[in-house]
């Protein structure tokens, strides 16, 4: 069985983006980037499911500029065998992404695509939905559990009100939640044969996708900032701010 | 045009995340109409067609919509919402799961969790785990949104009187199936709607602990939340995780315990009225957003507190 996996290149969740003083955009300079934690651990389910001898080979795929060639290049370290990305230096909405996954879908034909539930960064929680719908797929969002057997995925998926089980026909689209799995670390002779591992380079044109895009971003502004209250010295005294002065109990 | 809102509901009645929906869609346009999606679920089409600016409901009852699969309802809510201006669900783990399908189906952009209506065609929404408010605007024919519930006050569910419709379902994919599900039993409030908001983290140190907390969620009224790390530990479910990742809560006082202030935590709760925080760690970053900050242990602090609202 094959399995595709997208990954996004992201800020690192650690760090705190700042709005850029315009208000056009954050600011992304100098920032660390790394490869989105929820990409992450598609990256690790599709790994898991090759040394159970479910997988037989894992292909990740990644859109975007040149340098998103180094979070397939960590995939790949991870334990994927090849990689794509397509190039571009465009803007690209969940749903142009979806497109360009559609493509690689069809020429792919894995039976099986993992994505991240949500990129930390636009925070959209898309783009596996778009493509299971452009590519009239199931689809086993907030996944906690994934189990492949005779042609079917059974998925665990975090629902608000607590844990629902679907079983998918293959192939089938899956979106990771947190709990799914824990990633590994890659290991340094592994990132050393990641360099090896074959990586091609489309272009969206390759993949007879045009990028479009409804939405323009008109402006980017810091949230409304809280102000730091007090610290209160005792229990007692929490209690009668709260009843008193803020009034809520 | 007319703007379209997809009821949440699970067939018996509607969650009220439904009225906040109705409030987003009131500042967008004005004729607005729900679609009740599911199986046995006249009860909820009577209940949609009471709240307040409601001029009708449609429903579709079939036993394909009766758990709310996404291959299923998104082709219905793309086939009945393609005439209308938006398409409006709740950014809750449903809406999150059909909606991005539908707008795809009807080759657009969706635009997610919005926190703010500008114009009909103008949105805000947290991004960077609300670290930043995009504004944005969207010229697709059909505005495909999730809402987010907590920055919207919910219409009255009653005082509506809408005319009932009955469409015809889209059928079934026949490409996925529901299995079963384990929800969670709880005589409490249920997290995004509560006034009042307890949550544990870490600090709470294992899963029995967690008994004090519910105690003084009891005696408030309050529902109980946890950070990541506390879901993770296996302190407590799933359902209960608040934060960017999590659910999303802004009640009129939220009580930190034994939780850091990581910014994916501060992402869930930091629109609540009043934060409280309690930590033994006077440098955790929690108290940067905190109104009222007790710096002590926990185990003592909160059986006090318990003792003493
Ligand atoms: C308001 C707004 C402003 C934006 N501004 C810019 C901008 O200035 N510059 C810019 O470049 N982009 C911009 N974007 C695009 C944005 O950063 C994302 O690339 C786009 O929305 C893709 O969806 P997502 O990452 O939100 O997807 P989500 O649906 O949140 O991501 C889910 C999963 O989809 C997969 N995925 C998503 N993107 C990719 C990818 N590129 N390659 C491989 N897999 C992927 C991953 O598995 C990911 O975990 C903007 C988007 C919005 C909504
Ligand atoms: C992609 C991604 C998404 C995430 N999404 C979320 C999310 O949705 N929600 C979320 O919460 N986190 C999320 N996280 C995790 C987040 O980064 C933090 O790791 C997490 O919030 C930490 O939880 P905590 O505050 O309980 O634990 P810690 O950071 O370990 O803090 C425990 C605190 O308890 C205090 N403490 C310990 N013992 C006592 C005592 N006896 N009395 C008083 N205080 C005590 C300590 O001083 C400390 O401040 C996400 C992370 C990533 C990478």
């Amino acid at each position: 069985m094959k399995v595709l996996v997208a990954v996004k290149r992201v800020i690192d969740y650690n760090v705190k983006v700042r709005v850029k003083a315009d208000n056009t955009d954050v600011d992304l300079t100098n920032v660390k980037m790394a490869i989105n934690p929820f990409c992450e651990i598609a990256v690790e389910e599709a790994v898991r499911l090759k040394e159970q001898g479910v997988a037989s080979e894992i292909v990740v795929v990644s859109m975007g500029p040149k340098e998103c060639q180094e979070q397939i290049r960590t995939a790949l370290a991870l334990g994927a065998d090849r990689g794509i990305q397509v190039q571009t230096d465009e803007k690209l909405d969940s749903l142009a992404v979806a497109k360009l996954l559609k493509a690689v879908y069809e020429q792919e034909k894995p039976d099986l695509i993992i994505l991240g539930k949500q990129a930390i960064d636009s925070d959209n929680n898309q783009t596996g939905q778009m493509l299971a719908a452009l590519a009239g797929l199931p689809q086993g969002t907030f996944a906690s559990e994934v189990k492949v057997e005779e042609g079917k995925a059974n998925v665990t998926r975090e629902v608000d009100g607590g844990l629902q089980t679907v079983a998918l026909n293959l192939p089938a689209v899956v979106t990771t939640d947190l709990r799914l799995n824990e990633p590994r670390y890659a290991s340094l002779p592994n990132i050393m044969k990641a360099k090896r591992k074959p990586l091609d380079v489309k272009t969206p044109e390759d993949l007879g996708v045009t990028i479009t895009s409804t939405i323009s971003l008109l402006k980017v502004e810091p949230p409304a900032e809280r102000q730091a209250g007090i610290k209160v010295g005792s229990v007692d005294e929490l209690v009668e701010k709260l009843k008193n002065e803020a009034k809520v109990i | 045009m007319s703007i379209l809102v997809l009821a949440e509901h699970n067939n018996a009645s509607l969650n009220a995340a439904t009225l906040a929906v109705v409030a987003a869609a009131k500042a967008a346009g004005d004729d607005i109409h729900v679609l009740v999606a599911g199986s046995g679920c006249g009860a909820v089409a009577e209940e949609a067609a009471q709240v307040e600016s409601v001029s009708k409901v449609l429903v579709s009852d079939d036993p394909a919509y009766a758990h709310q699969l996404a291959e299923n309802i998104s082709t219905l809510v793309a086939e009945v919402g393609k005439g209308y201006s938006h398409i409006l669900a709740a950014a809750t783990t449903t809406g999150k799961n059909v909606m991005p399908r539908v707008a795809a189906l009807l080759d657009v952009d969706q635009i997610s969790d919005i926190v703010g209506v500008d114009s009909a065609d103008t949105f805000r929404r947290p991004i960077y785990a609300g670290n930043a408010i995009a504004t944005v605007q969207s010229s697709a024919p059909v505005k495909v949104i999730t809402v987010r519930g907590t920055a919207f006050d919910n219409v009255a569910a009653t005082g509506g009187t809408a005319a009932v419709e009955q469409v015809a379902a889209a059928g079934d994919a026949e490409t996925s199936a529901f299995i079963g599900e384990e929800m969670a039993e709880s005589d409490r409030p249920e997290l995004t709607a509560a006034g009042i908001v307890v949550s544990g983290g870490r600090g709470m140190g294992n899963g029995e602990n967690f008994e004090i907390l519910y105690s003084l969620a009891d005696k408030l009224g309050a529902a109980v939340g946890a950070s990541r790390a506390a879901v993770d530990a296996g302190f407590v479910p799933n359902d209960m995780q608040v934060g960017q990742t999590g659910k999303i809560v802004a009640p009129e006082l939220y009580v930190a315990v034994g939780i850091s202030g990581a910014i994916q935590h501060l992402a869930g709760m930091k629109e609540s009225k009043i934060i409280v925080a309690i930590n033994k760690d006077e440098e955790a970053p929690i108290f940067q957003v905190a109104d009222y900050g007790l710096v002590a242990d926990l185990f003592e602090a909160v059986p006090e507190l318990t003792g003493k609202v």
